[in-house]
């Protein structure tokens, strides 16, 4: 009896393990930043580099830092859900414009729309690789303490925005 | 002639794109075998499988720099990697850190060994175990003309 029930309970054990393999997700890492405090930053600004933008200008309330550029094809996807999420004026969309030539950064803006309220631009990707990112868009959402608490890896949808980030924004605000 | 001179350009352009990084980082070797080791041993995250020593994507040429920098800054290879793990967590390390959720990962090869070793003992000392005469028998029923 044993004989055949071993080897059987082994290999549904397999198929098991397998299956819910299936449908995990193996693409997206999980960021390290999550829990810990925003790291500090400090870019040109796009449409006037001679000024610059950092962190601390937005500290002391919970805002969403994006990377993007033009080069990337997910970001031209999820721009018009940002337009969208920037009106309905829930919380600010701080840009950072990865790796990218500013002429076409700012013509994209002029030409699709500017869901930022400021957008730095990271030319060698020195800031990018202090956030951890690998692969735009990005998008963070850190709270009023500068602390980060969601990173989402994929162009924003509005499903996404509704379910991961609206609660956590909430919860953000009422915690202050 | 002009199909020469277009031959000439397309062979500039391939070799420089094939180059990463084709001058050595570093002029002393001890330097240079570091550093060779150390790119060696991050993951290009972006591409997954390859090294940031191996790939040509925009973000492993910046993570090659920042090893760049970190080495002239004199920062030792442990404060190095882990530098890179604060920011991108242990999937850029091509050798995992032993911690308890990589305990099963690491001891997998043992484990595995162990128990194909055990199951081929208890199978072994099965069969030595059975009467000697059982083999003549299987021969017997088995008709085997080449034994007679």
């Amino acid at each position: 009896m044993w004989r055949f029930l071993i080897p059987a309970g082994l290999f549904a054990a397999l198929v098991a393990f397998f299956y819910f393999s299936l449908g995990r997700d193996k693409e997206t890492l999980p960021s390290p930043l999550i829990g810990k405090p925003a790291p500090a930053f400090e870019l040109p600004r796009l449409d006037d580099p001679s000024k610059n933008i950092g962190g601390k200008d937005f500290a002391g309330r919970p805002y969403v830092l994006n990377v993007w550029g033009t080069w990337c094809v997910g970001c031209r996807q999820e721009h018009p859900v940002l337009l969208q999420i920037a009106e309905r004026g829930e919380i600010p969309i701080v840009g950072i414009d990865w790796k990218d030539d500013r002429e076409q950064a700012l013509r994209w803006l002029h030409e699709l729309g500017n869901p930022y309220v400021d957008v730095g631009s990271d030319e060698e990707g020195r800031v990018a690789i202090d956030w951890g990112v690998y692969g735009a868009p990005e998008t963070f959402l850190i709270d009023g303490n500068g602390q980060v608490i969601y990173k989402h890896i994929a162009p924003m949808t509005m499903e996404v925005w509704e379910r991961e980030f609206v609660p956590l924004i909430r919860k953000a605000g009422t915690q202050r | 002639m002009r199909l020469l001179i277009l031959a000439a350009l397309l062979c500039a352009v391939v070799s420089s794109a094939l180059a990463i990084d084709t001058a050595p980082a570093f002029d002393d070797p001890a330097m240079q075998a570091r550093y060779d080791h150390l790119i060696h041993e991050l993951r290009c995250v972006q591409c997954r499988s390859q090294s940031i020593a191996d790939s040509n994507v925009g973000l492993a040429a910046d993570l090659r720099r920042q090893v760049r920098e970190l080495m002239a800054a004199g920062k030792s290879d442990r404060e190095i990697l882990e530098y890179m793990t604060d920011r991108y967590g242990d999937y850029i390390l091509y050798t995992p850190p032993v911690k308890p959720s990589t305990w099963l990962l690491w001891s997998a090869p043992v484990l595995l060994v162990l128990i194909g070793g055990i199951a081929a003992a208890i199978v072994i000392s099965r069969k030595s175990r059975l009467p000697a005469d059982d083999l003549v028998e299987e021969d017997r029923t088995h008709d085997d003309p080449g034994v007679s």
